[in-house]
């Protein structure tokens, strides 16, 4: 089946079987590996990017259903060549270790951000609460978002 | 690596649409709203159905309507929209309390009301809280629309009185003024089916208990309710006497089964415990609401 798809603000048409999970889409076919494919049964959150205005689990959703939405990435949360805040803050707290959750974890960040520009640190961990650290690493993952939400207000 | 069974697509532009496709392709199609449950049975080849009929893209099954007399919930809207919705926790705070604790923050985004009542899982939290409330169940076949108690809904894990050529369309609940409800889950970790859970909807008039439902769901409850302890409470004081002993009916008639998230004794204390917990906590939110008006 053909979808078009507007991934990361650019539109991606593609013949698909109605099988292919949105992840696979996202990472076989157009090659975009910064999703990641973690424990296949929605549980973890690796693979969270944004379907529309929501983060979503895309191992959990056919490619087919994107079909004439758009897609948000960690390749696409830097804006004009500067990082999101989020993405900065993890820079600064050391908000990853082995990285794998990091992209998943990044775009719920953003999302609770726009909903909440300065959530407490239980909220953060509310938000993130379906996605998997196996690092552990929650403490500087909260710290990394509470220093994206100070340090937000001069951006849009 | 999971991936599902070669499966045909196909995607409604209407309910109509829809309800023909459904007779179209016959018993092996699927309705396919937020997948969240029947996409990981696909991957797991539990579930191989012929042909996924997407209804994601009807957006006149996505409402939370609430007006003086009722509240209706299209069967697309999103967990995250129930819970988000201040005029549902206003008049039933048992789905604010349920969809607090269904799945995650992302999955709520996506998985869908109508989805999980009619995956019919006997854990599943909002099968309890609409039985607890005494939703009504809006089925739209080709043959016209008819409508179903929530108590009447599941006939068994896992079966709904859905028919193949049916969809479910919309819940609505009565809005009943001098009430108060609630919902608590025992859950071994955020994204977890419960242990046990109960959920209790209560009116009042004076001290007295005018009406009173109460849901529960992974405990073996028979269409996730508990009329003995509702009969029991009816129209007496509402004290703690009164809920720890309709806790002891309730849980006499579940019958929880042992598993990898309990056993049976401890889901059955659960049963106990919650019912005469929420029972609390709805009746002080009703007299909240009652002082308040």
């Amino acid at each position: 089946m053909r979808v078009t798809i507007t991934v990361n603000g650019t539109e991606h048409s593609r013949d698909v079987e109605p099988r292919l999970l949105l992840i696979h889409f996202l990472r076989d076919d157009l090659g975009l590996t910064g999703s990641h494919w973690g424990c296949d049964t929605s549980n973890c959150g690796a693979c969270v990017v944004w379907l529309d205005e929501t983060p979503v689990k895309s191992c959990t959703v056919l490619a087919v259903m994107a079909d004439g939405r758009r897609v948000l990435t960690v390749e696409g949360l830097a804006r004009n060549g500067e990082l999101d805040p989020v993405q900065q803050g993890f820079a600064a707290c050391h908000g990853l270790q082995c990285g794998f959750c990091t992209p998943g974890m990044m775009l719920t960040a953003r999302w609770l951000l726009d909903r909440n520009p300065h959530p407490t640190a239980g909220e953060v961990r509310a938000a993130i609460s379906g996605q998997i650290c196996r690092c552990t690493g929650y403490e500087n993952i909260v710290r990394s978002v509470l220093w994206a939400s100070d340090h937000q207000d001069s951006r849009s | 690596m999971q991936v599902p069974a070669h499966v045909e697509y196909e995607r409604a532009r209407s309910v109509e649409h829809a309800l023909s496709l459904l007779s179209r392709y016959g018993p092996e199609a699927r309705i396919l709203a937020g997948g969240h449950s029947l996409i990981p049975m696909m991957k797991l080849r539990i579930a191989q159905p012929e042909v996924l009929i997407d209804i994601n893209g009807l957006t006149d099954l996505c409402h939370i309507n609430v007006s003086d007399q009722e509240l209706l919930i299209g069967s697309l809207a999103r967990h995250s929209q129930l819970l988000d919705c201040e005029a549902v926790g206003e008049h039933y705070a048992i789905l604010r309390d349920a969809e607090n604790v269904i799945a995650d923050p992302i999955v709520r985004n996506w998985g869908t009301v109508g989805g999980s009542l009619c995956q019919a899982d006997p854990s599943e939290d909002l099968s309890a809280a609409f039985a607890a409330v005494k939703g009504i169940m809006v089925i739209r076949g080709q043959d016209g629309t008819r409508t179903v108690s929530a108590r009447e809904f599941h006939t068994g894990p896992y079966e709904t009185v859905v028919g193949p050529g049916e969809i479910l369309v919309e819940i609505r609940l009565p809005v009943r003024p001098g009430g108060g409800s609630g919902y608590l889950k025992v859950a071994r970790r955020v994204g977890d089916w419960p242990v046990g859970a109960v959920g209790a909807a209560l009116w009042l008039d004076g001290d007295v208990i005018t009406d009173v439902g109460i849901g529960l769901a992974a405990v073996g409850a028979r269409h996730f309710a508990a009329p003995e302890a509702e009969d029991y409470l009816r129209g007496r004081p509402a004290t703690q006497e009164h809920f720890a002993r309709a806790g002891e009916i309730a849980a006499e008639s579940c019958q929880p089964i042992a598993d990898q998230r309990g056993p049976a004794d401890y889901k059955r204390h659960l049963a106990r415990e919650l019912t005469a917990r929420v029972l609390a906590i709805a009746a002080r939110r009703a007299y909240d609401q009652g002082s308040a008006g």
